[in-house]
């Protein structure tokens, strides 16, 4: 009885998170014009997406923006994480720390500081400024991802290294970063779904040179249904299980590893 | 390693750069113009004044804080109510199965929150399926208004920030050792008795982080109130994002955004608290 019950609450909340992601992709095949009505199996969607211009550039833009951000995010993070886990510093509970404000802090905490910062410092809000901030709240999940495979591996392979006559930066790029490759590419995978998911930063730091996808989809979705939205969030949907399938993969990869 | 390396330096160099520009030193410009008085142009002038905070208190802005307050609770409280019989299910089952199904739960949290908003919104509509369906089964005859509601923005927010509070929980249920429940039964426990004094308060961190990852986001959130709660149903992100984007009261919105820090800051230490209670009590029965 009791499994019985168990088994069936298990399936009514997965229920409650899949139902209306399911919806929504089976309605972005709808013919209907009415989006509440199906009316047959079309492409429609999303031949109408590639047809709207501002749609595609602001999605292009968004494509550079998190390419640019999870690459300096994974190259800034991946050295912080090194930083951490060989070398002792002063202040390294403070650093800590700030990395950890900045992973629980609400996004609009983050946002309005930076806005703030840019403002004052006399940066143009644009592309400049996404990409900073994109990068800023990106950083410390890259930490943690490489971080956590940093201190699972053995550090006598560093040791042999080091008494094989390897300097810091010959033995950091020959020995050590093979070792914690698939959790950088995991790191950047993750930069990068953070950064072309993000609303609320961006909300903020954008200006009007520089419009990402995001923001055109909540201008679209603020006021009313639109089934091109359908499409398009359907077209994002597998992006992200995409990515999120790679990064499960490289991760899993490690137990497999003896390293 | 205490030696100096010019890759070292470089590396030390970056990082705390970086942390000092882009973390520290915007939050203490938040800091101090949350102290300071509107200006039209330069944002911020002097004097310094409390002003701010009192406007929080005020009652214009103090019923929409409260009322954010009272969404962003009873989201936690919704979420906390699904997900700890969840995580505890999960954590009940075979050990090659259980990656799966916690898999499953973070294929949402992958997802594009405003894209699973409006999923929402395309449910909950006048002419949506969760009305049609309810017509059809015949609970009602008229199409519910449900879209643009304090429930329709506490659904939204649930919905997106169920696998915040499910991880964490999952985490504590993992670690809570199978014979502290078999030792309460043997000493004439029963299922309730067991719960509230043996599994409440060993997994009270996971509930403490869990409560924490979703009511910080369920205050700032504002796309999820604009979308799915209309005009009235703000939340205090709404109340930033205008003071910060509309309004330009960038003192007031700031002094908003301090008050968010602050309740992290208490859940915080709720959190460190509760862990350090469940060590310490843990010694004490290891002394005994």
């Amino acid at each position: 009885m009791w499994r019985w019950l168990r088994h069936a609450y298990l399936w009514l909340v997965y229920f409650l998170l899949y139902a209306p992601i399911v919806v929504l992709i089976v309605y972005s095949f709808n013919a209907s014009k009415n989006p509440y009505r199906w009316g047959g199996f079309s492409l429609d969607w999303y031949a109408r997406l590639l047809d709207n211009d501002l749609l595609l550039r602001a999605a292009g833009n968004s494509l550079l923006l998190a390419v640019c951000a999870a690459t300096l995010t994974t190259l800034i993070g991946t050295l912080t994480a090194i930083a951490l886990q060989r070398y002792r510093f002063r202040g390294k509970a403070l650093f800590n720390g700030m990395l950890f404000v900045v992973m629980m802090s609400p996004d609009i905490v983050l946002a309005i500081s930076l806005l703030t910062l840019f403002i004052l410092a006399g940066v143009q809000l644009g592309f400049i400024s996404l990409l900073l901030a994109h990068i800023t709240f990106c950083l410390p999940f890259v930490v943690v991802t490489v971080y956590s495979r940093l201190v699972g591996f053995n550090p006598q392979i560093l040791e042999a290294a080091r008494d094989l006559g390897a300097g810091e930066f010959h033995m950091v790029r020959t020995v050590l970063l093979p070792i914690i490759f698939p959790a950088v590419l995991a790191g950047w995978l993750l930069g990068f779904t953070l950064s072309i998911d993000d609303v609320v930063v961006s909300t903020f730091v954008t200006g009007p040179t520089f419009e990402i996808l995001p923001l055109r989809i909540y201008s679209m979705v603020r006021l009313g249904i639109r089934p091109e939205v359908n499409a398009l969030a359907t077209v994002l949907l597998a992006l992200s299980l995409i990515a999120l399938a790679l990064s499960h993969f490289l991760l899993a990869k490690r137990e497999g590893n003896p390293a | 390693m205490k030696t100096r390396t010019p890759f070292k330096t470089a590396v030390l160099t970056v990082t705390w750069g970086w942390m000092i520009i882009f973390v520290l030193l915007p939050n203490l410009l938040v800091f101090s113009s949350s102290f300071l008085q509107r200006d039209e142009l330069e944002f911020v002038r002097l004097p310094v004044t409390l002003e701010n905070y009192t406007r929080l208190l005020d009652p214009l802005y103090g019923g929409v804080m409260l009322h954010s307050l009272w969404m962003a609770a009873v989201t936690t409280v919704v979420c906390l109510l699904l997900g700890y019989p969840f995580a505890f299910a999960v954590s009940r089952f075979p050990a090659r199965l259980k990656p799966l199904l916690i898999f499953l739960v973070i294929v949402p949290f992958w997802t594009n929150s405003l894209v699973r908003t409006y999923a929402m919104k395309l449910l909950l509509s006048t002419n949506g399926i969760v009305n049609d369906l309810l017509i059809t089964i015949g609970l009602i005859d008229e199409p519910l208004r449900m879209l643009y509601t304090e429930g329709a923005v506490i659904a939204g927010l649930v919905y997106i920030l169920l696998p915040f509070m499910i991880l964490p929980l999952y985490a504590v249920f993992e670690q809570l050792r199978r014979d502290l429940l078999e030792a309460s039964y043997d000493l004439g426990a029963g299922r309730w008795e067991t719960f509230v004094r043996v599994v409440l308060p060993l997994t009270l961190p996971g509930v403490i982080a869990g409560c924490l990852l979703v009511m910080l986001p369920a205050m700032g959130m504002f796309f999820t109130a604009d979308v799915l709660g209309g005009a009235k149903n703000l939340l205090v992100g709404n109340i930033i994002k205008n003071q910060f984007l509309d309004a330009r009261d960038w003192p007031f919105g700031a002094a908003a955004s301090l008050m968010l820090t602050i309740v992290m800051a208490l859940l915080l230490l709720a959190y460190y608290r509760s862990v350090k209670l469940i060590r310490r009590r843990g010694n004490d029965v290891a002394l005994a």
